[in-house]
């Protein structure tokens, strides 16, 4: 197939991930601001999720304080901040329009339907109470989006690319937060089991879908260590780094070139030290510093992609 | 001179409605201005979501625009269908011909049937392309010609497009609608299908490979997402099953062209562009085109890309060409024209450009380079401010114009504002060639939705209906 066309079906599930996992992560830290704590608790938690997106920069050029309200609106509605759910879903719908051709037409009414209601969106939701409303949405689209991909599109290259943009950001983005959410309680100390420790704990096992899955697999109180455990190396959790990378893994097999082999054999490094490690090692090593490896190879990941099969490459 | 009375499609100057609308009739009148006013909705509400819209430039970031879709058909019988069809065979055939002549031995300039500055000096021809042979000595594979129906009933051939017609999806996108809202429609009246378009299309693609190449990979090459009919372009290589590029998804590589895949170069042999001539190759047209493929016209004059149409067809399709499209059918045919041509004054000879201006109220004048509509005036519609300005321009440059009368387009019940009323259409159906002549029954009919104008294009506030063409 076409690199450009690649690339474009790449990005336009990458965007559709992130929006979904924004939306997960701004639900998070609304649904925590409703337990009884500090402002400057909050406000911390707000930073932290600034920092963690690599947008505290872009937010101060903005705002001169940062308040739960004024947070929300730049990371969910501001169309000059690139990471907003706004600008995710209107780069997925770019993306997807100039592959239109490409994608079932199922799949891209689904995409162009989203961005529709998405621009209605913006003044539908208030940033009050039915702002949870809003990241329901966002998430059921992306399931939607990506439920109409599995459903309709041809097994092909087409297929995988799609999918390769969708793990490999997920991966991403599962990292960044645990990184964020953990480096705000552990302080409190492991095991330390407060009442509202467990909703903390139990807040972000629901961002990433995991409460439940928690549960069925530890049958047992909720630690930071297996909530690290969980959503690092454990295969069956469909949002855990190592399931994430074990599709990255599959997906860039099926579509290598001559090129692409050491992007192949990165691929694979990671996705062994995730079949392989083990929790205790890796919080031995800091948590935080481990997240913040693995990012940085997730990108260097992703630029090996761009290169080996997304730019239009001269004749060799 | 008061504009003549238009043909109406659907009512009898005596009242009656016309058979072939009868039984379109007698469901319009079952049902009312609001049921049809919310089908109309819905079908607006579809357009947006399959995404049948197009980018205004210089409005609200993301904001796209329809062009309107009319929920009254625009009915053809068949036997006045099949006159159409022959016709317009017949004059694309001759159009190729006379393409194939010019560029080749000029035979036409010789028997002094054009003048030859006429031809030569166009800046519509390409020199580049004297002496190349393309395949199967057809350059315009597809051919969008503009057909409109005067006072008494009798049809016109408005112009020939045979550098990039567009609309072809309209064609489709409105009959799709047209089932999709008023199904119990499809029962009562046997409407030839026109689906199958976009394979007639690949079919003919693929009959015009360059020497030596079997099974010809073809593409659709774009100006991008932001052209007002990507849409077009992107809905017509889905249908076809063939790669959508751009120009920057091409290279030429030792005379021959190559698209960039995720798995290395691949070799292609068709391509159905929709980039105008100039902005093709910059190393041979306009040097600052970011859409083109550098060395494509080496490669083409080479004989190793068919590309669809074949550069320099606007020498052909151009204004002051087309006065002598009779002549071209009876010079290479020797046939006699199905189709009327509009009489045309062409202002570079003096007789016509006296008589033009002295009747500037009662004519249309046209540039001859002119296309969508503007640069034209509509002499009886027009206030003298405007017929002065337009004079002068006439005077000081008089070649660039032609003068035809006023025709009362016929009108078609249209669904506006105040209900049903007649609009003003025209019709463009779409002719293939290739190793055949072949087209769809049917082909795309516009309407200008403003009261009284005769400008159907879409660019100013033109719609479309869904065309029927009937088997009996």
């Amino acid at each position: 197939m076409l690199s450009r066309t690649a690339d474009h079906l790449y990005w336009m599930a990458r965007y559709t991930e992130r929006a979904e996992n924004i939306a997960r992560m701004l639900d998070v830290n609304y649904q925590m601001s409703l337990l009884p704590q500090g402002g400057d608790v909050m406000e911390q938690s707000w930073i932290a999720t600034l920092s963690i997106s690599d947008l505290m920069e872009a937010y101060q050029k903005k705002h001169d304080t940062v308040t739960p309200a004024k947070a929300l609106a730049f990371m969910a509605f501001d169309r000059d901040n690139p990471s907003s759910i706004y600008s995710c879903l209107a780069a997925a719908r770019e993306n997807a329009r100039a592959v239109r051709g490409t994608l079932t037409s199922e799949a891209w009414e689904t995409l162009n339907s989203t961005w529709i209601d998405m621009r209605k969106a913006v003044t539908r939701y208030s940033l009050g109470a039915e702002i949870a409303d809003f990241f329901e949405w966002v998430k059921y689209r992306s399931h939607l989006t990506r439920g109409v991909i599995q459903g309709t599109m041809l097994r092909d290259e087409a297929y995988h690319f799609t999918w390769l943009g969708t793990y490999l950001e997920r991966a991403d983005n599962t990292a960044r937060i645990l990184d964020v959410k953990y480096h705000l309680l552990l302080p409190r100390g492991e095991g330390a089991g407060g009442v509202v420790d467990y909703y903390q704990w139990s807040a972000l096992l629901r961002s990433v879908s995991a409460f439940a899955i928690y549960r069925k697999v530890y049958r047992d109180l909720i630690t930071p260590r297996r909530v690290a455990e969980l959503l690092i190396l454990t295969d069956d959790m469909p949002r855990s780094m190592h399931r994430c990378m074990s599709q990255v893994y599959m997906h860039l097999k099926a579509i290598a070139n001559s090129q692409s082999a050491e992007t192949e054999r990165r691929a694979g490094e990671m996705h062994a030290s995730l079949l392989f490690g083990r929790i205790d090692s890796i919080l031995e090593m800091g948590l935080h510093e481990y997240l913040v490896e693995f990012l940085a190879r997730v990108a260097d990941l992703g630029e090996r992609i761009s290169q080996d099969f997304l730019v239009p490459s001269p004749i060799r | 001179m008061p504009a003549p009375t238009p043909y109406n499609e659907m009512h009898a100057a005596e009242g009656g409605v016309r058979n072939h609308y009868q039984a379109f009739d007698k469901w319009l009148a079952s049902t009312s201005t609001e049921w049809l006013a919310q089908k109309r909705a819905e079908a607006d509400m579809l357009f947006h979501r399959v995404g049948i819209t197009f980018a205004v430039y210089g409005e609200d970031a993301g904001s796209e625009r329809l062009i309107p879709f009319d929920v009254v058909p625009r009915i053809i019988p068949a036997d006045e269908w099949r006159k159409l069809a022959a016709g317009l065979k017949q004059r694309v055939r001759a159009l190729n011909a006379f393409t194939e002549d010019i560029y080749h031995d000029q035979n036409i300039l010789k028997a002094g049937h054009i003048p030859a500055e006429q031809v030569l000096q166009n800046s519509q021809y390409r020199p580049e392309m004297q002496g190349v042979d393309v395949p199967n000595g057809i350059y315009a594979h597809i051919a969008g010609v503009d057909i409109v129906r005067a006072g008494a009933g009798e049809f016109y051939v408005l112009e020939d497009n045979l550098r990039v017609p567009s609309g072809v999806s309209y064609m489709l996108e409105d009959r799709r609608m047209m089932m999709r809202l008023f199904p119990e429609l499809f029962a009562h009246y046997p409407i030839a299908p026109v689906e199958h378009y976009p394979d007639l299309l690949l079919d003919n693609l693929r009959s015009v490979p360059p020497a030596g190449v079997n099974d010809p990979t073809v593409v659709v090459l774009t100006p991008g997402s932001y052209n007002s009919a990507y849409f077009e372009h992107a809905f017509l290589a889905q249908q076809m099953g063939v790669e959508l590029v751009e120009g920057q998804d091409l290279f030429v590589n030792d005379g021959f062209v190559y698209m960039r895949t995720t798995r290395g170069p691949k070799r292609v042999d068709v391509i159905y562009r929709r980039i105008d001539d100039d902005f093709l190759d910059p190393l041979a047209f306009r040097p600052d085109s970011m859409l083109g493929v550098p060395g494509l016209l080496s490669a083409y004059r080479a004989g190793h890309v068919t590309i669809a149409n074949a550069i320099g067809t606007g020498v052909a399709d151009d204004k002051s060409i087309y006065p002598y499209v009779p002549d071209m059918i009876r010079f290479y045919l020797s046939e006699e024209p199905l189709l009327n041509n509009v009489p045309t004054y062409m202002l570079r000879k003096e007789e016509d450009l006296k008589y033009t201006l002295a009747h500037l109220h009662e004519l249309v004048v046209k540039e001859v380079h002119g296309a969508g509509g503007y640069g034209m005036l509509i002499g009886p519609s027009a206030s003298k401010e405007q017929i002065a300005t337009f004079r002068e321009r006439i005077i000081a440059e008089p070649a660039k114009y032609i003068a035809q009368p006023t025709l009362a387009l016929s009108a078609c019940p249209t669904f506006v504002e105040s209900g049903i009323a007649p609009r003003h259409i025209d019709l463009r159906p779409f002719v293939l060639s290739g190793k055949e002549v072949t087209l769809v029954p049917g082909g795309l009919t516009r309407v200008a939705l403003r009261e009284g104008s005769l400008v159907v294009n879409s660019s100013q506030g033109g719609g479309t209906k869904d065309t029927w063409v009937l088997e009996r």
